[in-house]
């Protein structure tokens, strides 16, 4: 009973193929819509930025103010940019003191001494610190490290400064700095620990000798990772650190200060607003640099998680 | 051989209208009786990006017959046998050269649907793979993919599927508990169920015994004896006495040294009837390996 | 053979046991299991202090007002204000991120992992979605202000909570991607084989199949998504939500949400007089969303577990 069929006999019910292509180019739509996102991000903030230089007259001597107190005054058209990339220098390396120590012990006990038991309930902990709003944060930053930590010990000119500022944002990236780490930890094979436990090691040796050194790519891509992070912290920074741009070039860091994303809410909707003109404009090219400097982060930290993937 | 055999009954399935009306439209098609084989391979080759996984099979598969592809690892029969019913298309870097006839059309054909392919030509996989829904969802799935189908001819259609796989009896009290609670010969036997459940004309088996231990082994051959004189069986195997208990027609592939990339590419080395392969094979490769030498 | 006595056989096991049992103290090992507790104790200690803060302050806020605090309306006087106006903003910024980031999220996810080739330009969509998941909240508020303030208003009517809705709609969007990838990855191949064994088209497989076996950690994703954008106040400050005074709530009109009430309220000084100061009205808008997100979470796990005794098929 062999017959034959035509290629018609093949082709399927119309109707479920053409579905099946509409929902393809539906699916490859919401895909290629984070592309017109990026595109649309690096639009917006390039041609903000050629909107500002216009207004400044392509002066860019005005980025730099070598004034007796230099500073970052947008209403007297004074963009001086050392002062808020010190501060987010500033305060985003204030953070990491907090967030490196604490974040990877954290890691490493979760990983490497924690008993099932206590790594169970711990984990979920850390999510939640994971999932608090940043302006809760600040809030914590204001009404206690503020009151209950930095005034009775270090007793500042201001409470609103940027080691409260910086503080609470190592609280704000302790968990990113963890979870990163852990994973890191977790993906060296356990025969390497086995082999160092083979010869006699302790655990302490072999986590400093085998597992960290193994584990090295992933921290320091938590590290990149939660710097980036930091740097681009806006509530807390806002809230705490002050927001005066007359702050950081004295490199005091008990000093209120300004970041480039509390010089960013001041454009748009804080005391510098205006709306119009060099001082709000300004905002799209301090987005701008912001933009680069974190995504040069991420790269480079994504680089490192990728190496860890390819290794084990 | 059975190619003379008069159509198959179209109560086959002996399930309701609408299902015997598209069984003999279907054997409309088919009374147009030439002596074509039902797969007519030609000088198939496939490669993987630059890897070239097997090259220059070709062969004929008749109708109604068990045709068995044994070989050792990575000679490419599971590529071969993946390329008969296009589930290759899934790998992005899979490139399919040759052409494949299924009843005189060219598989590859750029206006043949490679769903309606897989209606036509269904496949039972080497770990069991059912859905994780009820017993009844399993089976009734591909039908009513098509739909048009009343509830009572589906329920007909269901059971029919699950005699015929030899399941109906130890299943059918419990139609709507999962699937996921059944053995691993029983899900076996439903995946089989499922694949029939959609009226097919070809029935792929990649490895089918593999997971399952001998018992649940011997019931499944027992099942492929039983449905062969409805369905063309391709089976491909690593065990050889599996291939000899069941198989009417044999292929036996192995590996050759590539020399331009060193690495190891398929071929076909024999293709015969199962008795002269097992007993006389022409080419010492197979005699080799069906006595157990090599492999 | 030589010839062992039995005190020379017992003077050895003492010798091992002593050598096996005894613990020395090891210095390193102290000072790094030490080092070790006191950093989860800072880490947990943290923790527990900000919500302990959170909580002692919002007491007198929930205490004194009751219901009135959830229903009343911005102003000010620290001891009057109400949240009402945050809720109403929070909400339809949640619905808003759930009907656009959802399934726009879910249909990206889907395409990447189901049907895009591997090739260079999906490779690239993949990395430009693990970038944009790191850009700072901030500049999806730049974003925010210039096309959805700006280009959409005829849609948006201006800073509403519209655009807000569509700017956090945006900013979660990677997350709801990159967790709904991760969830499709995980479906077993078998199924996808099964699928298409007997026929189904691409979509079919992945309506019927991929999906529902995905949906566990594409619930997941979405919770948390969910979560972050009803946190945010960044975004919300770039494109105008506003603190002051708000008389009423309306989807065309200016709004404000949680989050940038307790922004505002945070930084007023708090007068002495009276039982309510605006440190105890930021508190208890704090606490309000904490709740939220806590809530969200355990709806997330509870999905998380109804579909995963879905998946068994019982």
């Amino acid at each position: 009973m062999n017959g034959l069929l035509a290629v018609a006999d093949l082709s399927g019910d119309p109707r479920r193929r053409s579905h099946d292509r509409r929902m393809q180019q539906l699916l490859g739509g919401s895909a290629f819509m984070t592309i017109i996102i990026s595109t649309l991000i690096l639009f917006v903030l390039a041609r903000g930025s050629i909107d500002f230089f216009r207004s400044i007259g392509w002066d860019f001597g005005v980025l730099r103010d070598s004034s007796k107190a230099p500073g970052w005054f947008p209403r007297r058209e004074r963009f001086d940019l050392v002062t808020i990339v010190m501060g987010s220098v500033l305060m985003g390396s204030i953070a990491m003191l907090v967030a490196v120590p604490l974040g990877l012990g954290t890691a490493v006990y979760l990983s490497e001494f924690a008993p099932t038991r206590v790594r169970k309930i711990l984990k979920p902990i850390v999510e939640v610190l994971a999932g608090i709003p940043s302006v809760i944060v600040g809030y914590f930053a204001l009404k206690f490290i503020a009151p209950n930590i930095v005034d009775p010990i270090f007793s500042p000119n201001q409470s609103r400064n940027m080691v409260v500022a910086g503080l609470a944002i190592g609280v704000l990236v302790i968990p990113i700095m963890a979870s990163i780490s852990e994973d890191a930890l977790r993906a060296v094979p356990s025969s390497l620990r086995e082999a160092s436990y083979g010869i006699g090691a302790r655990k302490s040796t072999t986590t400093i000798r085998i597992v960290l050194p193994a584990a090295v790519s992933g921290i320091v891509a938590a590290f990149i990772i939660a710097t980036s992070r930091a740097i681009g912290e806006t509530m807390v920074a806002a809230m705490a650190g002050g927001r005066d741009g007359s702050g950081p070039r004295v490199l005091d860091p008990f000093k209120p200060g300004l970041t480039m994303t509390a010089a960013m809410t001041n454009a748009a909707g804080g005391t510098d607003q205006v709306n119009s003109g060099a001082p709000f404009q300004v905002l799209f090219f301090v987005g701008f640099l912001l933009f680069m400097m974190t995504m040069g982060l991420n790269v480079i930290g994504d680089r490192f998680v990728q190496r860890v993937r390819q290794q084990y | 051989m059975s190619e003379s055999d008069s159509p198959q009954e179209s109560v086959a399935l002996g399930v309701g209208e609408d299902v015997s009306t598209s069984l003999a439209q279907e054997q409309q098609v088919r009374s147009d009786s030439t002596d074509l084989p039902i797969f007519a391979v030609r000088d198939l080759s496939v490669k993987y990006g630059e890897f070239r996984a097997v090259r220059d099979v070709t062969l004929d598969i008749s109708e109604h017959e068990i045709t068995a592809f044994i070989g050792p690892s990575g000679c490419g029969k599971t590529t071969v046998l993946r390329c008969l019913n296009r589930m290759n298309d899934f790998i992005d870097s899979a490139k399919v050269e040759g052409r494949i006839d299924y009843h005189g059309v060219d598989l590859y054909h750029e206006d043949v649907n490679p769903n309606e392919v897989r209606r036509r030509i269904g496949m039972v996989f080497q770990k069991p793979n059912p859905f994780p829904k009820s017993i009844f969802d399993n089976v009734a799935y591909g039908p009513r993919l098509t739909g048009g189908m009343s509830k009572v001819d589906l329920n007909d259609l269901v059971e029919q599927s699950l005699r015929r796989a030899a399941l109906w009896d130890e299943v059918k009290d419990r139609l709507k508990a999962s699937a996921l609670g059944l053995s691993g010969g029983q899900q076996q036997r439903l995946c089989i169920a499922r694949c029939i459940a959609v009226q097919p004309d070809v029935i792929l088996m990649d490895e089918p015994c593999s997971a399952l231990d001998p018992i649940a082994t011997a019931r499944i051959e027992d099942l492929m004896q039983e449905i062969k004189k409805d369905y063309t069986i391709i089976i491909v195997t690593h065990n050889m006495q599996q291939a000899a208990r069941v198989s009417d027609r044999t292929a036996f592939f192995t590996t050759e040294m590539n020399t331009e990339s060193d690495r190891r590419t398929g071929v076909l080395v024999e293709y015969d009837t199962t008795n002269k392969m097992f007993s006389v094979p022409s080419d010492e490769r197979t005699e080799a390996y069906v006595t157990g030498r090599f492999g | 053979m030589a010839i062992v006595t039995d005190s020379q056989r017992s003077a050895t096991r003492t010798q091992v046991r002593h050598a096996i049992t005894q613990q020395k103290r090891h210095f390193p090992s102290i000072a790094l299991s030490v080092s070790l507790l006191i950093a989860v104790t800072f880490t947990l200690l943290t923790l527990f202090s900000l919500l302990a803060r959170i909580v002692t302050q919002a007491i007198p806020a929930f205490s004194e007002r009751g219901v009135s605090f959830l229903s009343g309306t911005i102003g000010s006087e620290p001891d009057q204000v109400g949240i009402w106006p945050g809720l109403f903003g929070s909400f339809a910024i949640g619905i808003g991120v759930l009907l656009i980031a959802v399934p726009l999220g879910l249909g990206a996810a889907i395409y990447l992992e189901e049907y895009a080739a591997q090739n260079r330009l999906n490779r690239f969509v993949v990395i430009n979605i693990r970038n944009l998941a790191g850009v700072p909240a901030v500049i999806y508020g730049v974003l925010g202000l210039i096309i959805f303030v700006g280009w959409l208003k005829p849609v948006t009517n201006g800073g509403t909570v519209v655009a807000a809705a569509l700017t956090l709609a945006i900013l979660v969007l990677p997350v709801v991607i990159i967790t709904g990838m991760e969830a499709i990855r995980a479906v077993p191949m078998g199924l996808r084989d099964a699928g298409y064994g007997v026929g189904a088209s691409r979509w079919e497989v992945t309506r019927d199949h991929v999906v529902p076996y995905a949906m566990p950690g594409i619930l997941t994703g979405t919770v948390l998504a969910l979560a972050r954008a009803l946190g945010e106040a960044a975004p919300l400050i770039m494109i105008g939500a506003i603190t002051g005074l708000l008389p009423e709530t309306s989807l065309s009109g200016k709004f404000t949400a949680i989050p940038m009430l307790i922004y505002s309220w945070s930084g007023r000084p708090d007068s002495s007089g009276g039982n309510i100061g605006w440190s105890n009205a930021a508190a208890g808008a704090g606490l309000v969303l904490l709740a939220l997100v806590l809530v969200f979470n355990i709806i997330g796990i509870f999905l998380r577990n109804h579909f995963e005794a879905k998946r068994v098929g019982t």
